[in-house]
Parts: C-alpha cells; sequence; structure tokens
C-alpha cells in the first residue's frame, strides 16, 4: 500500500458507499423515532409522585449516559442469546442506540418541561385540567420549542454514532468501506469517503436544524 | 458460572483492562485539552488563516464520527507517511475528537466574560497576551468547567472505541472474554459497572471539587 488517490477504484465504490449511507440513514432515523418516544416516557416518569419510579428512572438514565454505547450494543446483541433471546444485529442495534439516545432526550425534554412557568401549572388547575390534558394542551407545546435545539443536536448526534454499529454487523457505511477496504487492501479511499459522506451529511443538517429552530422561535413569538 | 467465581477467574484480566482505559482516558484528556485552547483561542483569533484552520479542525473534527477518526487515523494516516501505534492513534483520535467540541465550550466561555474585563485591562494598558493571560482565561475557565464535566464522560465512552484497533483496554479483555467464554451478561455487565463507577464516582466527583475550587480561587464560594 502506498499513497495514490485511485479515481478509478473511488467511482468503483462509490456507489456501494452510496447504498450503505441509505441504510445509516435509515439507522439512524429508526433509533431517533425510538429514543424520541421512549425519551418522552422517562422524562415524564420522573415527574411521577411515585418516589421510588422517579428515583429509578433516574438512576438508569444515569447510568445509560455513563457508559459506551458501544459496550451497551455488544451487552444486548451477546446477552439475549445467553437467555435463549435471538436477535438480529438490526434489532439489538436499535435497541441499544434508541435506549441510549432515550437517556439524552428525556434529559432535553426535561429541561424543556422544567422551563415551563409555574403559573402555567397553577392555571391548568384553577380551570380544572386533568393531568393528561395539562401534560398535551398546555405543557407539552410549551415545553417543545426550547427543546429543538437539544433535539436536533441528538439526531445529528444519532447519525454520528451509527458507525459503532459495524461492530455486530449492520451493514452500514463504516461496515461496508470496512468490507471494501479488506476485499481490494485499500483502505485510502473507502475510509476517506466515508469521512466526506459524513461531513456532506451532518454539516447542513446542523445548519438546518439551526434555521429550523429559529423559524419554530419567530413562529411562537419568542 | 457466579459472578462472584466469574471475577475470580478473570479479575487480572478486566483489571489491566481498566488501568488501560484509565491511561488512555488521562492522555485522551491532555490531548484535548491543548486542542481545545489551541482551536478556540484560534477561531477568536484576527488573523484569517489562523481562523480558518481553527475552524477546519472543529467542523472536521465535529461532523464526522469518532469510529470514523480512529480508523482513519490508524489505517489511512501510515500511507502518507506518519505511522502510529494503535496506542498513540487510540488516545490521540479520541482527545482530538472531544477537542474539537471542547474548543467551542473555550469559545463560548471566552466570550462570555464581561465586555468591562477586557477594558479595564486595556486601560491599565495589558498587552493582549498577558490580558488573555491573567484576567480573562481565568475567569472563563470558572464558565467552562460545567461543560466540561460532561466532556470528559462522553471522552471516558469515547476510550471504549480503542478497543476495535485493538488496544488491550476494558471493552477489548471484556469482548477477549466474552469470546472465549461466552458468559456475555457477566463480561459486559461488569464492564458497563466499571465504566459507571469511573464516571459516576470519580470523573463526576473531580469536577465538582474543582469547579468549588476554582470558585473560591476567584474569590467567588
Amino acid at each position: 500500500m502506498r499513497f495514490d488517490w485511485d479515481w478509478e477504484f473511488t467511482f468503483e465504490i462509490l456507489p456501494r458507499l452510496l447504498a450503505a449511507t441509505v441504510n445509516t440513514l435509515i439507522a439512524a432515523g429508526l433509533g431517533y423515532a425510538i429514543a424520541v418516544v421512549l425519551g418522552l416516557v422517562f422524562a415524564l416518569a420522573q415527574r411521577t409522585p411515585v418516589r421510588s419510579l422517579t428515583f429509578t428512572v433516574r438512576e438508569v438514565v444515569e447510568f445509560i449516559r455513563s457508559t459506551p454505547l458501544v459496550l451497551q450494543i455488544f451487552f444486548v446483541f451477546y446477552v439475549g442469546p445467553q437467555f435463549g433471546v435471538r436477535l438480529s444485529p438490526w434489532t439489538a442495534g436499535m435497541i441499544a442506540i434508541g435506549l441510549h439516545y432515550s437517556a439524552y432526550l428525556s434529559e432535553v425534554y426535561r429541561g424543556g418541561i422544567e422551563a415551563v412557568p409555574k403559573g402555567q401549572w397553577e392555571a391548568c388547575r384553577a380551570l380544572n385540567m386533568s393531568t393528561r390534558d395539562t401534560y398535551l394542551r398546555i405543557v407539552i407545546p410549551q415545553a417543545l420549542p426550547p427543546s429543538i435545539a437539544g433535539m436536533g443536536n441528538y439526531l445529528v448526534g444519532i447519525f454520528k454514532d451509527t458507525p459503532m454499529l459495524s461492530v455486530i454487523g449492520v451493514a452500514e457505511l463504516l461496515h461496508t468501506a470496512n468490507a471494501i477496504g479488506s476485499e481490494n487492501y485499500r483502505f485510502l479511499e473507502p475510509y476517506t469517503l466515508v469521512g466526506i459522506i459524513f461531513l456532506a451529511i451532518s454539516l447542513p443538517a446542523a445548519g438546518f436544524v439551526r434555521l429550523f429552530e429559529a423559524r419554530v422561535r419567530r413562529k411562537l413569538g419568542l | 458460572m457466579s459472578l462472584l467465581e466469574f471475577l475470580q477467574t478473570y479479575g487480572s484480566l478486566i483489571v489491566s483492562g481498566t488501568w488501560v482505559t484509565v491511561i488512555q482516558f488521562l492522555l485522551a484528556v491532555v490531548v484535548a485539552i491543548l486542542a481545545a485552547l489551541t482551536a478556540g483561542l484560534g477561531k477568536l483569533s484576527k488573523n484569517v488563516l489562523i481562523r480558518g484552520v481553527a475552524i477546519t479542525y472543529i467542523e472536521i473534527f465535529r461532523g464526522t464520527s469518532l469510529l470514523v477518526q480512529l480508523f482513519w487515523l490508524f489505517y489511512v494516516l501510515p500511507l502518507f507517511g506518519i505511522t502510529l501505534d494503535k496506542f498513540t492513534a487510540g488516545f490521540l483520535s479520541v482527545g482530538l475528537n472531544i477537542g474539537s467540541y471542547g474548543a467551542e465550550i473555550v469559545r463560548g466561555s471566552i466570550q462570555a466574560v464581561p465586555r468591562g474585563q477586557y477594558e479595564a485591562a486595556y486601560a491599565l494598558s495589558m498587552s493582549p497576551a498577558r490580558r488573555m493571560r491573567r484576567i480573562i482565561l481565568p475567569q472563563a475557565l470558572v464558565l467552562m468547567l460545567p461543560p466540561w464535566g460532561n466532556l470528559l464522560i462522553e471522552l471516558l465512552k469515547g476510550t471504549a472505541l480503542v478497543a476495535l484497533i485493538s488496544v488491550a483496554d476494558l471493552m477489548f479483555q471484556t469482548r477477549q472474554i466474552n469470546a472465549s467464554t461466552f458468559l456475555s451478561a457477566q463480561a459486559f455487565g461488569t464492564a458497563l459497572i466499571i465504566y459507571y463507577i469511573l464516571a459516576r464516582f470519580l470523573i463526576t466527583p473531580f469536577m465538582r471539587w474543582l469547579e468549588r475550587v476554582m470558585a473560591r480561587r476567584l474569590g467567588r464560594a
């Protein structure tokens, strides 16, 4: 191996890498969908009057946040079969990455909910609204706009963390680049292209998140 | 096999792995702090070239995955004539990755130091370098410590990836044990708990302590 960029090879492998990019985007999208819902569950569970539940969820969120995602992916993938539950790499990967990011998103939601002024809660109580209505109609709509920046950052974050799924054999971008590299004994082009593809998606995505946030703020008159 | 037996059999491997993880962490912290300070100050520079280099570094390392950076540094950099052994490539890429996030913290907290502090230092005719060193940075440091606490947890988690270029850290040893015994719950479970202890009971309290010490030194406690 020596350093000489091979354009022919580049164009030969580019379609394969772009196909894998679709997988990466699907993985990020699915993982994020799980995280958005589960994160809200985690956030709301921490606001129930049941002390033991609040405490447990708080600790679980802390635990997930302070341990490496790659280790969690291995854990979910390998521990299942030990107890007779076989998970495909995709399923295990989505559970692990979704769970990991739901812990982060729950913190984002929590910040958003806590930012809703106390008067709003009191007004709901004064109007005799049910807890469900209070959350669904008053609190969550107000908690979302300040959460958008954080949510957007974690969307880009989950995208950048999908390469870790390659360790259990999910055929995403890095996994494909590894395969191409070892088939051809050339790593320069595949790895560099992976880097460029990531930049080409995450930089505009980060910019878009900022624009979207500004737009929501303007729409709500903030 | 019970957990106790498991730990008796594989304890020494796990301890040696943890030790490597700690060393990787400490070296990566040094790299991250240096990179963050350099790039954070560079982004505030008036010189277009310096600012350009700093922004390029920050955007490239924040825009791609740590794992991709790690593989690139380890497998592709040798083609440019720079061969790093796996241990160096490991902490260097983790440090550079976290450093790019840290650079934004450094920049943000320097800009958050009140304008009057600059003006007062100017009025006392301090040189720009001295003003930065004696007046601005110490105050910015207090502001940036809390976000750095979170970033250091991210850094610790990032070091787990060096196992994938076969640095024999905690993650690597656990995978080895898993591959030879299939005791996945015990192996990965133990590793998860060790990472948790390192993050929650060593790094976080240390950062809290540092925050208190720094606040006191600035007379704000």
